[in-house]
């Protein structure tokens, strides 16, 4: 008898276990906040302020999907992974949904059972050097020291690119961007490589940002994008089209001011209709309220405003929009419809 | 109390016996424990590959077959990125085995020093003494590490301050260049050795530079081993000359002076073999970036090792005094009574003594300074933690996989220094007849 309950018990534990963990909405809902996994800090993509408030360009969209999801804006657990925990956090559980400049690659994709929602940055690989070293081009570093952080693609593209080109480089490991970053400064390394955008965004917190170059060569496409566990499609179509809302909100001249403002006066653009709910049932075909993309629209911006305000020409990170246009404007940004 | 009146019946075996039989009840709690167990070791292993399963992923060694794509800087065994995983994994294990033997060994030296000097009667050394132990014994062994590091990067110039003219900084003695990317010393190779010459390798059929390059490493090899063979020959004749010495004492009273011959056949036989060889130094030449040639030492393999050794070894000081203090002072006063200076009383009498109490807890040292070898990773030493369960786990997203492994391997590691340790112990222990 006593038996027969123990395994009753376990049976329904184990059942139970195996329900939560293929309706991510419906847990994200009762838990009222969104767990979110980031990096421990690149300036401008995802970094606690002076407040402890995460800012940034990934961070904008786990904003975008808790007020999408939960209506508040606010609701998110932001839970630092390192290039090594990050996957192993999506797969427990442990996160909702990973947004941490990860490059979409087929295995990850694939093999390590995860779905990339879309891409919000599209990236490359480069190298940052010291100017004194009158270096100008990347096929001039044979015999290089060359810094750079375990267990991420750019890791795998230097071996390719040096083997490629019949150079030999020395790699120095190194776990976070910050001791890359020190250990570059203190000349331990000739070249620190990883992703453009987080060059950029590292030398604008150096000292003197114009004693290092970053070289013309872009040795990888780096397609950064937030990225969801594999097998539950309800989950992985809401963190796709809130991200989808902001590029295409972008392309119809939605902003974070004038949303409310064509939500409570329908213009005669049926696809804004759509868009923000004026208009047809899109939010329920996603298990939504028809506001979801009003209410992500005006917690954290369009793109094009995520954009200059984290990462832009205007802040200290200064990148251009280069790939990372509209399709309208020369970029490879493109929403698909909102019909 | 129950007292028994009457030898059991024995009337044969009955299965209420295993509850009601003190004979057997003890067995059946043990079995149905044993039982249980399994049971629930079981369960939670198909409750993990079930899991598993559902996230769509399985367990499965496949990936170590694959290339690995990522470089190595420290090779012990030739690797390039498109060896394996399982390479890779080796080139992982070699390293951490490297750091923890080098680590071993000076931490063994420190800390029978420090442990010996604490106790001298000099107060200015026994303090010093005390302050090193306290302070390295008292601080993680993790800070120590990122601390030497951070002092490697900044203290010790780049390369590119060796170059040109105005160069600030200049090799030690003309061939030790000391920079923040390490220690770069000479090597020694040999011009007359048993490496095939490039025309011998292509009369065997070597066609490219790999093939020529695999001769050459073959060759130095070879004379490595040739050298490690002599240094055993003057070892045992040197052990020889010792017996020999120890023998006619015993039957003479005599003891024969044996300085000169055992020096002698240390260094006659090596150097006429390093002199029939060929022994040459190429030394390190700043080209391009870097120093080219000589040996690299790393700076987080210096790191590593210092920090390993220098905090191990206070532990290990604390362990000699222990031992030494262990001994008796009668045995102290003892020797000194027959007239024994006491360098050769701590030598002869209290240092073997004292072994048996230091030994035991010298192997836990040694355990420590193994797995304390995982934390590579803070200073970017291509460990074991670093490939096996830093890259290739985050390349191949296995990581059940790559922590078995990990787990495997050191578990293997320490319980073989253990068993050797072991048997050392037994060998000095206090033999009772």
């Amino acid at each position: 008898m006593k038996k027969s309950v123990f395994l009753g018990t376990v049976a329904f534990a184990g059942l139970a276990a195996a329900a939560a963990s293929a309706a991510t909405l419906d847990d994200v809902k009762a838990r009222g906040t969104l767990n979110c996994g980031v990096t421990t800090g690149v300036p401008g993509f995802a970094e606690p302020d002076a407040n402890g408030e995460w800012q940034g360009f990934d961070v904008a969209v786990c904003r975008a999907v808790a007020a999408a999801v939960l209506g508040d804006a606010t609701a998110v657990t932001f839970v630092p992974t390192t290039g090594k925990t990050r996957f192993t956090s999506l797969a427990s559980g442990e996160i909702d949904m990973l947004a941490r400049n990860t490059t979409w690659t087929f295995s990850r994709d694939t093999d390590l059972k995860f779905d990339f929602t879309g891409i919000n940055y599209y990236d490359g690989q480069g190298f940052m050097v010291p100017a004194a070293l009158g270096v100008s081009s990347a096929t001039e570093l044979d015999g290089a020291t060359v810094c750079i952080q375990t267990g991420t693609t750019t890791e795998l593209n230097l071996a390719d690119y040096f083997r490629v080109n019949g150079m030999s480089y020395e790699p120095v490991p190194i776990e976070t961007g910050a001791e890359a970053v020190q250990q570059y400064l203190a000349g331990a390394c000739d070249v620190y490589t990883t992703d453009r955008s987080a060059l950029a965004a590292q030398r604008a917190g150096f000292e003197n940002p114009a004693d290092s170059v970053i070289l013309p060569e872009v040795v990888s496409k780096e397609p950064l994008g937030p990225l969801v566990r594999h097998g539950d499609s309800e989950w992985f179509d809401i963190v796709k089209w809130t991200l989808n809302a902001l590029i295409a909100a972008e392309e119809y001249g939605v902003t974070s001011e004038n949303v409310e403002e064509l939500a409570a006066a329908p213009g005669d653009n049926p696809e804004v209709n759509r868009l923000l709910g004026t208009e047809g049932e899109l939010g329920a075909m996603m298990g939504l309220d028809n506001e979801w993309a009003r209410r992500a629209i005006a917690a954290v911006g369009n793109y094009g405003e995520v954009f200059s305000t984290n990462i832009g020409e205007e802040t200290a990170i200064g990148l251009s929009r280069g790939l990372n246009a509209q399709y309208t404007e020369g970029g490879l940004l493109y929403s698909p419809p909102f019909r | 109390m129950t007292i028994m009146t009457d030898p059991p019946r024995d009337d044969g075996f009955r299965l209420g016996k295993l509850i009601s039989d003190t004979r057997y009840r003890s067995i059946t709690f043990q079995v149905i424990t044993l039982v249980l167990l399994v049971l629930g070791i079981g369960y939670l292993i198909s409750n993990l590959l079930a899991n598993l399963a559902d996230l769509g992923q399985d367990l499965s060694y496949d990936f170590l077959a694959a290339p690995s794509g990522y470089d190595i800087n420290q090779q012990p065994i030739p690797y390039d990125s498109q060896s394996t995983h399982l390479r890779a994994t080796i080139v992982g294990a070699l390293n951490t085995l490297i750091v923890a033997f080098l680590a071993c060994v000076t931490a063994t030296v420190l800390g029978v020093i420090a442990g010996v000097l604490r106790l001298s009667k000099n107060w200015i050394i026994s303090k010093l003494m005390a302050v090193y132990v306290e302070a390295f014994r008292n601080i993680p062994v993790l800070i120590w590490i990122i601390i030497i590091f951070t002092v490697v990067a900044n203290v010790f110039p780049q390369p590119r301050d060796f170059r040109g003219e105005e160069a600030t900084a200049s090799p030690l003695f003309g061939v030790i260049a000391a920079t923040n990317r390490g220690v770069y010393v000479p090597r020694p190779y040999f011009t007359n050795g048993f490496g095939l010459t490039d025309e011998e390798a292509l009369s065997q059929g070597a066609t490219d530079a790999d093939a020529f390059e695999l001769a050459a490493t073959q060759g130095a090899l070879l004379d490595w081993l040739v050298i490690l063979a002599v240094l055993a020959g003057s070892f045992f004749a040197a052990r020889a000359i010792l017996n020999w010495a120890n023998r006619t004492q015993e039957a003479t009273g005599k003891r024969p002076a044996t300085f000169w011959p055992t020096l002698a056949v240390w260094i006659v036989p090596i150097t006429l073999v390093c002199w029939f060889m060929g022994l040459s130094w190429e030394v390190p030449e700043l080209r391009g970036f870097n120093f080219q040639g000589g040996i690299l030492m790393r700076g987080s393999l210096i790191a590593l090792w210092l920090a390993l050794s220098i905090y191990t070894g206070a532990f290990i000081a604390e362990n000699v005094r222990a031992g030494i203090l262990a001994i008796s002072k009668g045995q102290t006063e003892a020797a000194a009574a027959l007239g024994l200076r006491p360098r050769r009383i701590m030598n002869l009498v209290v240092l073997p003594q004292a072994l048996r109490v230091i030994i035991p807890p010298l192997i836990s040292q040694y355990l420590n300074i193994t797995k304390n070898s995982s934390l590579a990773i803070a200073v970017g030493y291509m460990d074991l933690t670093a490939t096996l369960g830093g890259i290739t786990l985050n390349q191949t997203g296995r990581a059940i996989e790559s922590i078995l492994l990990l787990m495997l391997f050191y578990l293997t590691i320490s319980l073989l220094i253990s068993f050797f340790m072991n048997i050392y112990n037994n060998s000095v222990r206090l033999k009772e007849r």
